[in-house]
């Protein structure tokens, strides 16, 4: 058996494991683990901040379904990834953090950049190893990869000391690579006799709605959700995790649901009278106040994380299992209870016709001003045109609202965005993560000018490796959706959300060797946005000077049902 | 309502703190928790107390089950229904004189409390029972003699007959 010292271990196992890029920020507690990285066939992306790195690791989880890997020093190096780690455990992303540690027999004795990773973490990882021994390392590695990438997927991390990663301590190698953990098995399939109960129940439906959520888009259940869909004939909605979910230019779509939905969308699952809920957990935004939810719907619940059933909104035919597995379960009993034409739904889908005629999304153009609607409509439309099949990646605002209402999208993990945490600043290293696992990607970073300041200096990583990326930067300074509540909900008392004081964000990016161009007309929206997406080689990024008093609508009331929605006055 | 819930899990550093974490990140109480290693030493049983609603129990076993670190979860059965549950309890009484030493004595030898610890003024006494036995042991014998000290295990329980909880 081969010896290697710790450090060398943790990159070995992590080739073995098959991981070709990590992203990561050195500092003292890991110079040994940089070390052997300086010779392994992994390439490293020096991020700017520790939080930029795990992001990163987390838009290339989120792009391709493989586990992003991150690698940070100990203490603050720790302390930085949390946000990003949050967001990756609520949006249930695969994610190994490898952090650095200070030696074993400092621990506890508060020494330099010494912190509890393991505790500070906790409440925001799926799981989290501390290797006590160099004889750990490898096998926790192994084990931290198996569950981040099974069940309910999410981020793991190992905590490595630095004595563990003594370079003059060798030790056996374990090459095997089959991890069984006692206490963790995820339920795969789907009970029978439920989804038989829920295959006949599907049938009989005669106001039915699927709702797709981020589990099938993460548990790669798409292709088989749609093709239920299709053969039953149902309407689909998303939620925001969801989208891309499903092909959103299909007559079948109806699109998002939640607090800024679309007005059909919602309708239609107020007025179901079942709901076929597949990888969702039904959270706030999600739903309006449950009470009120949906009053005649019943509900079968498919999700692989049975807590996450009947937890807020109780399903009257439960499945645990993984969605695709479950999907395909289901659509195989459609077959043997010899389900071939869609049973008639003309009656309902002529009522959801009705919901759509409410344009929930039509806004009206104003001269000299760019909406920020028209922004995402303009950047979507050349994209089709073009065949660009972009990967968007959002912020957290006004902008991520829009661009959840108005980009369509054709295939999954195309849609990349905090929805369960809402990260401001995840945008930007999202989309150098995503850009990085699928180099031949058109990745737009579609952000605002509050939520880019938040992780701007990534934007080295961007010059360093010269990442044509888009950045389309919806400004209108100020923080549009804190500022939205505080025109409808404060009397107009907008405190704290004017961002003067911005950079002037085209000599920004100018000074990292790049092309910056500002919109301020809409005259030159179409022309400029069009020039800049045909230039697919270079990155650019496009500061777009956008109306302050737009609000995003429709807009759930809260304590209301899914249908007590402000709509659009204009 | 109360419960008891039954925990196995690995006996590894930070099991318990995920355990613990999750109430007081979930807004569940704590009323008891006792915690230590099985027969297997790999594996440790914790029974914690809780109130709260059945809904909300069930929703505490399932997020109790979905940590990587627990076997099995399950809630204790009131005893009635098939749950046994036993607490027990160290008090300290001051004893000062006969009189007060000859009615804690009486009172233990009725509750079958056992007198663990003697000196002139003190008396120590442990008593076992399920917790409405206990309180009512505390109440009693503070009528009597004053209460010093009283320290509880915390509830553990098992099921009745051929239920078993194994990994």
């Amino acid at each position: 058996m081969e010896k290697l010292n710790g450090a060398k271990q943790v990159v070995r196992v992590l080739e073995d494991l098959g991981v070709d890029r990590i992203f990561g920020y050195p500092g003292a507690a890991v110079t040994d683990i940089y070390d052997e990285l300086f010779d392994s066939k992994i390439t490293h992306v020096l991020a700017r901040h520790e939080q930029g790195a795990v992001h990163m690791a987390d838009g290339f989880a989120r792009c391709t379904g493989k586990v992003g890997v991150a690698l940070v020093t100990s203490g603050p190096g720790a302390t930085n990834t949390v946000t990003a780690l949050a967001t990756a455990y609520g949006d249930s992303i695969p994610l190994v953090l490898i952090t650095g540690q200070v030696s074993t027999d400092l621990i506890g004795t508060d020494a330099f950049q010494e912190v509890d990773t393991m505790g500070v973490t906790r409440p925001v990882v799926k799981y989290s190893f501390l290797c006590k021994k160099p004889e750990d390392i490898a096998k926790n590695i192994r084990k931290a990869f198996y569950i981040a990438s099974t069940g309910r997927k999410g981020p793991v991390v190992v905590d490595i000391p630095k004595n563990c990663q003594n370079r003059s301590y060798l030790f056996d190698y374990e090459k095997k690579s089959d991890i069984s953990i006692r206490s963790y098995n995820p339920t795969v399939f789907g009970h029978k006799g439920q989804v038989k109960r829920a295959a006949a129940q599907l049938i009989k439906a005669k106001q039915p709605v699927m709702l797709l959520g981020g589990g099938v888009v993460q548990g790669d259940a798409s292709e088989v959700a749609s093709k239920i869909a299709r053969r039953l004939n149902f309407p689909v909605v998303t939620t925001l995790m969801g989208i891309s979910a499903y092909p959103t230019t299909d007559r079948q779509y109806l699109g998002m649901i939640g607090m800024h939905g679309l007005y059909e969308a919602n309708e239609t699952m107020h007025n179901s009278d079942l709901i076929f809920a597949v990888g969702t957990r039904f959270a706030d935004r999600a739903t309006n106040m449950v009470a009120k939810y949906c009053p005649n719907a019943s509900v079968i619940h498919i999700d692989v994380d049975p807590a996450s059933i009947s937890k807020t909104v109780s399903a009257n035919i439960p499945i645990v299992g993984d969605a695709r597995t479950v999907l395909t379960q289901i659509d195989k009993e459609l077959d043997e209870l010899g389900q071939k034409e869609p049973a008639d739904l003309s009656g309902w889908w002529s009522q959801i016709e009705e919901f759509k005629k409410k344009n929930c999304l039509k806004y009206a153009k104003k001269e000299g001003m760019i909406r920020p609607q028209e922004v995402i409509e303009t950047i979507n439309r050349i994209s089709n045109e073009l065949k660009l099949n972009p990967i968007i990646t959002t912020d957290v605002g006004q902008h991520q609202m829009f661009s959840a209402q108005y980009f369509d999208f054709e295939s999954p993990r195309h849609f990349i965005t905090s929805g369960g945490l809402g990260t401001m600043g995840v945008g930007l290293p999202a989309a150098i993560g995503a850009k990085f696992a699928i180099p031949d990607a058109n990745v737009f970073c579609i952000t605002g000018d509050g939520s880019f300041q938040m992780n701007m200096q990534e934007l080295a990583v961007c010059r360093k490796y010269k990442l044509p990326i888009k950045i389309f930067i919806l400004d209108n300074s100020v923080l549009g959706m804190v500022r939205q509540f505080q025109t409808v909900f404060y009397k107009e008392r907008y405190s704290a959300t004017n961002l003067d004081g911005n950079p002037d964000f085209v000599k920004l990016v100018e000074a990292y060797g790049f092309k910056g161009i500002r919109i301020t007309d809409n005259d030159k929206l179409e022309s400029t946005i069009r020039e800049v997406l045909m230039a697919k080689d270079e990155f650019t990024l496009v500061d777009i000077i956008t109306d302050t008093n737009t609000k995003v609508m429709p807009w759930l009331r809260a304590n209301g049902s899914m249908i007590d929605m402000m709509l659009n006055e204009e | 309502m109360r419960h008891v819930i039954s925990i196995l899990l690995e006996n590894e550093a930070g099991s318990l703190s995920r355990v613990v974490g999750l109430f007081s990140q979930r807004g569940y109480n704590i009323d008891s928790l006792t915690v230590a290693p099985t027969d297997d030493p790999t594996l440790s049983r914790c029974s914690i107390l809780t109130t709260g609603e059945k809904w909300e129990a069930e929703q505490i076993t399932k997020q109790l089950h979905k940590l990587v670190c627990v076997f099995r979860v399950s809630a204790l059965l009131e005893e009635a229904e098939g749950g046994i549950e036993r607490e027990m309890v160290l008090v300290k009484v001051n004893t000062p004189n006969k009189n007060a030493r000859d009615e804690v004595k009486g009172l233990a030898d009725i509750f079958n409390s056992k007198i663990i610890d003697v000196n002139a003024e003190i008396f120590t006494l442990e008593f076992v029972g399920n917790s409405s036995e206990i309180d009512n042991f505390i109440t009693t014998i503070g009528k009597l003699a004053e209460v010093l000290e009283v320290v509880r295990s915390g509830v553990v329980g098992i099921a009745k007959g051929n239920h078993f909880m194994k990994p």
